[in-house]
């Protein structure tokens, strides 16, 4: 892996550990500060396996004073805090630093209230996305923004990340669906943005620190919209003979005006390896697969999927299947669940990359994949939340090749550039964290940038709040930029992904 | 689309209501005010000027010249403006793609003047007010998927692109919808545009308790007939909605669903079975005139040239009830919209205490207030967004990264921000 640079280590607060573990043990219970070095493993990495680093301290506040007190605590002593919820994130937004408390959420996980009437959840940061759907699906309600790894992300982390996922292009991601937070600001200041009124008045703090990758503050509630179950839900399966019909086929099922809750793309080397995998039942003939799903009233789900069909063979759609029953709509979706897994078997190692382009342009990137994968003669995979747009190819290698990382690395950040380049986005929905912080330049010129860390001084002047994340480092758009995955292993294998 | 060169000369720049053409003209404009202190207000069509504290500037950056659509993409769904663009040109070019801002931004004109005047997109996102279908597809900040600006140092600046998932970097669209203009001017804004229902028809449902059309409003929004707008009119704003089926004259609960023609039927025969009503004894409104009903609640029609003051009061539903129940003694005349969540206040008689005590009343119902329109000689002395000094120390913080020496609209929406 390239090398990467961090903010500079402050050795004077390392040699001052013991000092400050028994100022904080005037704060929380000691039982809840971790400093042995078996301890505080666990906590030395993210989803992003490839960068470790341990950190000086763990600390895990159980109320809302505590956290205040500790960021207080640090702010007054210059001390540096990475806050953490579930650590499920892809982009390296939870990494510690030598010198850090790392600030561990997992005490909050508790769902606070449920809202019928105001059709809304409160809950701790650390309860986890799905959790929020079951409390609540009893009664006909789910929460929409459903990340792959939902079994597991926090739902805090969701709200420092803006998570989306396959629904997001009709529900909206996490900024959509979120109600109300209370956080705490750097200087030990609790507040609230939001509520379960909605939008609030005055400046949007709420939108502000969605996806603001846990620089500007730290959640310790989180208040979400839940929405009523669907009367019914229906998939298909579409198989075509070219990626340039596929795309098209996207752009005009969204343009006639149906907006389905999820709609994905797989070419054909993901559609094999997935189907070899688990059988769904994929037409692994066809050189693109797209996944429609619809939902809704009844009348309106078939009139959708009608209309989806017959602009499906307009564009020389090679198979159309459409669920019969939930059972087998599931089953459409295990293959793309499984997709990343069963990448695991075709070769050592990949990396999965995450860019965002304008839906129109999908056949052309994939194009362009699909040279830069001779170039540097490395193959890869596509799959895509074609609906809105987001792309997430996967590189195939073997990283004991130092020359196969090389070309693997370069090719990644050619991806990236090209998708900025047809005018998309570096990052769709895991966060730019350290990942691709250096490759910020390729979207923004160094007044945009300042003018965010200009934000950043004005709610954390000395920049101690997650520092090193988001922002370059190096001022140099360096070859970095995706996700390392050896031998079919991420973090947390058993979660879904992507 | 190309920018002409910075075309203003010193000597245009000494008049005191500037009208750029350019980004690099407002620029320029930003950066000699910066430079030699100068307080400027940025305005536009003035649909919505006189929302706001009152403030005096030496100069004036109108953007009503600065207009036109730069892109437009139907099949992206996106819409890419200058901010000085008409809503209703926009709303002209989205028609012939059968496309809507989905977010249905109010309609100041009637209140303030009397005749439709939604003023200019620019304003319609400095101000983020939002129609009838808020609940359910989010306000106007939900729809911006970025915007470039010329911040409070005359630098320009952009945030976000034309793409609907994009986490890169903070979500400054967001802190500028609502900032009323007081962060960044505005120049060019990418907006997600959606299409249009369809086809749309009204539920509506003669009752004269708020009790019991708040209820309505509830079971409605959570079953799964998916409605899209909300409302409840006491008796003396129905006169109002009086038109070809509508003759009946009391209050009114009205619920709206939008999609498929078969589903509209089978979602409101469903939803009538779930609200226990005789749908023979209610109303449907079909597609025409179902529209001239959230028009009508859209443009809030039934204010039109009040001479009175308005409050625009959000709440959780939940306390709607009690909140407008403690609200009586003041005599206030109201309508509900949001599907409960948004109270539309006129009283004909408002001083500061009156202000405060209805202030006190919202906020215990962990709700908002903001006013809309008051008396000129009050509107000095009263709070006009409600704020906790918490808030308005990080608000100053804010204001400070994007305009440091407070030139934009200063203290339009708090004293000393």
């Amino acid at each position: 892996m390239s090398t990467l640079q961090m903010p500079k280590v402050e050795k004077s607060i390392i040699s001052n550990k013991n000092e400050i573990v028994s100022d904080l043990e005037k704060i929380v219970k000691s039982e809840n500060i971790l400093s042995d070095k078996d301890e505080l493993r666990p906590y030395e990495t993210d989803a992003l396996a490839a960068y470790t680093q341990s950190p000086m301290l763990v600390v895990l506040p159980e109320t809302v004073k505590e956290v205040s007190e500790v960021l207080k605590y640090c702010n007054g002593n210059k001390i540096k805090v990475v806050p953490r919820g579930a650590g499920t994130g892809l982009s390296g937004g939870a990494l510690p630093l030598e010198d850090c408390i790392l600030l561990s959420m997992g005490k909050f996980n508790k769902i606070l209230e449920l809202d019928y009437k105001n059709r809304c959840v409160v809950a701790q940061p650390c309860v986890t996305n799905l959790a929020i759907t079951h409390a609540v699906q009893d009664k006909g309600f789910y929460y929409a923004p459903d990340p792959s790894s939902q079994i597991a992300c926090s739902i805090g982390g969701n709200v420092a990340e803006n998570s989306g996922g396959v629904h997001s292009l009709k529900y909206g991601a996490t900024t959509n669906n979120l109600l109300g937070i209370q956080v705490v600001l750097m200087d030990g200041t609790i507040t609230r943005f939001g509520g379960k009124a909605m939008d609030s008045e005055g400046y949007d703090f709420l939108g502000l620190m969605t996806g603001s990758e846990g620089l500007l503050g730290v959640v310790t509630e989180v208040t979400v919209k839940i929405l009523k179950t669907p009367e019914v839900i229906k998939a298909a399966l579409i198989g075509f003979s070219s990626i340039e019909d596929a795309g098209n086929c996207v752009a005009q099922i969204i343009a006639k005006g149906c907006i389905p809750a999820g709609m994905e793309i797989m070419d054909k080397a993901l559609l094999k390896a997935t189907n070899d995998f688990c059988k769904a039942g994929y037409p692994t003939q066809a050189e693109a697969m797209m996944i429609i799903e619809f939902d809704g009233s009844e009348f309106e789900v078939e009139s959708h999927i009608k209309t989806a069909e017959k602009i499906a063979k307009e564009n020389n759609s090679s198979s159309i299947k459409i669920s019969q029953s939930n059972e087998e709509r599931l089953k459409f979706w295990s293959g793309r669940k499984a997709a990343f897994p069963a990448c695991g078997d075709l070769a050592p190692d990949y990396m999965c990359m995450d860019g965002s382009i304008p839906r129109g342009k999908l056949a052309e990137v994939l194009k362009e994949i699909n040279n830069l994968s001779k170039k540097y003669k490395l193959p890869v995979a596509n799959a895509f939340h074609a609906g809105d747009g987001n792309l997430h190819p996967l590189i195939m290698f073997d990283a004991s090749d130092k020359d196969q990382l090389r070309r693997c690395e370069e090719f990644g950040a050619d991806i990236l550039k090209y998708c900025v380049k047809v005018g998309g986005a570096l990052t769709g929905e895991h966060g730019v964290g350290i990942e691709k912080r250096e490759l910020m330049c390729e979207a923004f010129n160094n007044t945009d940038i300042q003018q965010q860390l200009k934000i950043k001084v004005a709610l954390d002047p000395n920049s101690l709040l997650n520092p090193g994340k988001v922002y370059p480092i190096l001022r140099k758009c360096a070859e970095e930029g995706r996700v390392h995955v050896h031998g079919g292993k991420t973090k947390f294998p058993d979660i879904p992904r992507f | 689309m190309e920018e002409k060169q910075n075309s203003l000369t010193f000597q245009d720049f000494s008049q005191s209501v500037l009208k750029p053409e350019t980004r690099e003209d407002i620029s320029y404009i930003i950066q000699e005010c910066y430079k030699k202190n100068i307080p400027i207000e940025i305005n536009c069509l003035k649909s919505k000027v006189n929302i706001g504290r009152n403030f005096q500037t030496e100069k004036t950056l109108n953007l009503s010249n600065y207009k036109g659509i730069i892109e437009y993409k139907p099949e992206e769904l996106y819409i890419k403006v200058k901010s000085g663009t008409s809503i209703k040109e926009i709303k002209d070019e989205l028609n012939k793609h059968n496309q809507q801002l989905a977010f249905e931004p109010n309609d100041f004109g009637p209140l303030f003047k009397g005749n439709h005047d939604e003023g200019s997109i620019g304003g319609v996102i400095s101000c983020n007010f939002s129609g009838p279908r808020r609940f359910k597809v989010g306000s106007a900040r939900d729809h911006i998927l970025g915007f470039q600006g010329v911040n409070g140092r005359g630098e320009i600046i952009k945030s976000g692109g034309t793409v609907v998932k994009n986490v890169t970097g903070y979500d400054l669209s967001k802190i500028l919808s609502g900032s009323f203009g007081t962060l960044t001017v505005l120049t060019e804004i990418s907006i997600k545009v959606l299409p249009k229902p369809e086809s749309s028809k009204t539920l509506v449902i003669k009752n004269p308790h708020l009790m019991k059309a708040l209820d309505y409003l509830n079971i409605s929004l959570s079953s799964s007939s998916d409605p899209s707008g909300g409302v409840f009119y006491p008796e003396y704003f129905t006169n109002h909605f009086t038109f070809n089926d509508l003759t009946y004259e009391g209050p009114l609960t009205a619920v709206r669903i939008e999609g498929p023609k078969e589903s509209i039927d089978h979602r409101i025969k469903n939803l009538c079975k779930e609200l226990n009503l005789d749908l023979n004894e209610n109303l449907v409104l079909e597609n025409e005139q179902s529209r001239i009903l959230w028009e009508r609640t859209r443009t809030l029609e039934v204010f039109s040239k009040i001479k009175s003051n308005l409050l625009r009061i959000v709440v959780p539903s939940s306390e709607t009830f009690d909140v407008i129940k403690q609200l009586r003694p003041f005599e206030p005349k109201y309508f509900i919209d949001w599907g409960g969540s948004l109270i539309w206040l006129q009283l004909d008689k408002i001083n500061t205490k009156i202000l405060n005590d209805i202030r006190k009343i919202v906020n215990k119902g962990k709700g908002y207030l903001t006013v809309i329109k008051i008396e000129e000689d009050l509107k000095a002395s009263v709070d006009i967004f409600s704020v906790d000094p918490v808030r308005y120390k990080i608000s100053e913080k804010l204001k400070k990264s994007f305009d440091p020496k407070r030139i934009l609209n200063p203290g339009k929406m708090y004293s000393g921000i």
